[in-house]
């Protein structure tokens, strides 16, 4: 709070009464975000956005700027529809709604997933996981500790079977206990390794065998300390999978997750969910102002 | 982004041809590039710009060859620059204790498992060893059933004890296990923890201490960005730590962070994974970093050799 108000102190120094955002100021924007992960194209967009802004405004105060600031930087984060809650909300004229999760490893996929059965599941829907994460060493116990853990149903088969099989008896599972929503874990994967991505798009026609609109939802992971790479991630995997929506983990540490601006803009997918720990409860729905507002504090 | 940094560094310096010398002024525009470079490939703020502000200095005054473009000549100096602050010639691990305890540290999710059984397999078959592992992650769900499943693919013998959830008993039990099987390198394989988290600090800090391994070291994503200063410093703080391991280079990322860990805690980079397989393990080469980090190791072996 303390570096917060001091670095919006120095800003309205800066700017009071002024039509044009000096250099120092900007000078200090810029490191607020580049040490945020925003990046340096998306922070000099920024930047230009609050230059126009000034201009056309003229005078203002430290307030104003402080509410330009959020404005403006919030408002390249992509919505589903302005005003709606970004958390995923379950249709129920689509049942079971599949929602597939993917990212690179070890972002937190398989947590995430457990998080979110559990939050289903209080809203009183019928959940069932898909352990497709059939590759990495005691994938499948993990997930199945969190089906114990949240008491939903998990369907797997056996380390190094075919994901896109466990995935297809998954839905069928689903489909006959008429469940609600089905989560499907994925193996973490590099998004330039072409052989993977290949199996998630094929992951994804085996679901259409079963539930012809599915997956509903691609949830995409994206791990909050990465830096400019989360840029390749995106795009990657929304070429192979259209990603729908992002979550961020591990803002309970010091890093700040600011790459999903640019990301969230360029792509136009919504941040739906951050992860700030590793227990069940740990996964908030998505808020921007609280998120811009979290670059500016120490 | 930057494939072509040098190309922009020969436009940046198009107005320099005939003059001959860095001057200033001319080397303002340069920079600039040098730096949004560094920034791209996650280089740490503030150490990009002390960076830029050293290579500068190099740069002032020098001539320019008339055999090569500018821009490639600053490019030169940038490389060797980065090439040296990243260090010498790979480490190895010390193996001189008997047994040899090396210890893992890391954040969620870095790759210290994966690492652990790379690292055991690798002393096992290049090294002759006979190492343990040890499965100090009482936290999360089956992580040591992964540790199982990882020993069981190399053959190599794992420690756990189900039943506790003290990770010192168990890391010193390991330790003792080790002993009498035998074996002469233990692996403590433990917990990923955020620097932030004073508790799960406390208990490395307690695990160290009870344990004195030969080496400690820490695990990082080579995926990380700009926070990668702050967990390193703070991991270093606790552990003094003997050295890194950067992960998933299998990537394209451009890794800027091993240069910002480098540059805040000065430990050698010892090891790098290039891959979820167990031998997906190579030594760290600090010119090829280099080169990753700047995107551009064609226009660098073309400079060498002119
Ligand atoms: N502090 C913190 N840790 C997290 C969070 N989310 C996940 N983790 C931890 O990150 C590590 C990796 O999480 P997983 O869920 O296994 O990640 P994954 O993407 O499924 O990994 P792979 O399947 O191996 O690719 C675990 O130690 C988790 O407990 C979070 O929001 N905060
Ligand atoms: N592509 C690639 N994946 C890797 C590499 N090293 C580890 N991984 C993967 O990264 C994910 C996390 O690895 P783990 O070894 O479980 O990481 P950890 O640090 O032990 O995680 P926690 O115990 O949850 O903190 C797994 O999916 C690994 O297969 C690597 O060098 N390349
Ligand atoms: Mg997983
Ligand atoms: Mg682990």
């Amino acid at each position: 709070e303390k570096s917060k108000s001091s670095f919006f102190g120095k800003l309205g120094k800066a700017v009071a009464g002024k039509s044009k955002v000096d250099d120092e100021v900007l000078d200090n924007l810029e490191e607020v975000l580049v040490s945020s992960d925003v990046g340096v194209n998306t922070t000099l967009k920024i930047i230009e956005r609050i230059e126009e802004r000034v201009s056309r405004d003229k005078y203002m105060g430290t307030d104003e700027l402080n509410t330009i600031l959020r404005e403006e930087i919030a408002g390249l984060l992509s919505e589903t529809h302005v005003g709606e809650s970004t958390e995923i909300s379950i249709p129920t004229d689509k049942k079971p709604y599949v929602i597939m999760v993917v990212g690179v490893n070890g972002v937190g996929k398989t947590t995430t997933i457990g998080k979110l059965a559990h939050q289903f599941k209080n809203k009183g829907l019928k959940v069932v996981l898909g352990a497709g994460d059939t590759f990495r060493a005691a994938a499948i116990d993990q997930l199945q500790v969190w089906a114990d853990r949240v008491q939903v149903p998990i369907i797997k088969q056996k380390m190094g079977s075919d994901p896109a099989s466990v995935a297809f008896d998954t839905l069928n599972s689903a489909v006959a206990d008429q469940a609600d929503v089905v989560l499907v874990d994925t193996a973490g994967r590099l998004h330039n390794k072409v052989n993977l991505m290949n199996e998630l798009s094929k992951v994804k026609r085996v679901m259409q065998k079963v539930v012809p609109d599915a997956p509903h939802e691609v949830l995409l992971v994206l791990d909050g300390s990465t830096g400019q790479n989360a840029f390749e991630q995106a795009k990657q995997f929304t070429k192979a999978t259209e990603v729908t929506s992002l979550a961020v983990t591990k803002l309970d540490g010091t890093a700040k997750g600011g790459v999903v601006i640019g990301i969230s803009d360029q792509f136009k997918i919504p941040v739906k969910y951050i992860g700030v720990g590793e227990g069940i409860e740990d996964l908030q729905v998505f808020n921007k102002y609280e998120f811009v507002d979290s670059f500016f504090k120490m | 982004m930057f494939d072509n940094l040098s190309e922009k560094l020969d436009k940046a310096f198009h107005v320099l041809k005939g003059h001959g010398q860095i001057t200033e002024i001319n080397v303002a525009e340069t920079l600039k590039e040098v730096r949004r470079a560094l920034l791209d490939a996650d280089v740490n703020f503030k150490i990009a710009k002390d960076f830029t502000n050293k290579v500068k200095e190099k740069a002032l005054g020098q001539n320019v060859l008339t055999t090569l473009q500018p821009g490639q000549l600053m490019v030169k100096i940038v490389k060797d620059e980065l090439t040296e602050l990243m260090g010498g010639d790979a480490e190895d691990v010390n193996l001189s204790g008997n047994p040899s305890v090396i210890l893992m540290s890391g954040l969620q999710g870095s790759g210290k498992t994966t690492f652990s059984g790379k690292l055991a397999n690798y002393l096992k078959s290049k090294k002759n060893k006979k190492p343990l592992l040890v499965a100090c992650d009482v936290y999360r769900p089956a992580a040591i059933d992964q540790l199982h499943v990882v020993g069981e693919q190399i053959g190599v013998e794992v420690y756990s004890d189900r039943g506790n959830n003290d990770p010192v008993a168990i890391a010193k039990a390991g330790v003792a296990q080790a002993k009498s099987l035998g074996c002469n390198v233990v692996i403590i394989d433990t917990a990923g923890r955020l620097a932030v988290d004073e508790q799960m600090m406390a208990e490395i800090a307690n695990i160290h201490k009870a344990i004195q391994p030969q080496e400690t070291l820490f695990v990082v994503d080579s995926m990380t960005g700009q926070d990668a200063v702050n967990t390193a410093k703070a991991f270093n703080d606790v552990l003094n730590f003997d050295g890194v391991i950067l992960t998933k280079l299998d990537g394209d990322t451009r890794g800027g962070a091993a240069i910002s860990i480098k540059s805040v805690v000065d430990k050698p980079i010892k090891f790098i994974g290039t891959g979820e397989k167990m031998e997906a393990i190579d030594v760290f080469h600090p010119s090829r970093m280099a080169d990753r980090i700047l995107g551009m190791g064609d226009v660098v072996s073309l400079v060498e050799r002119a």
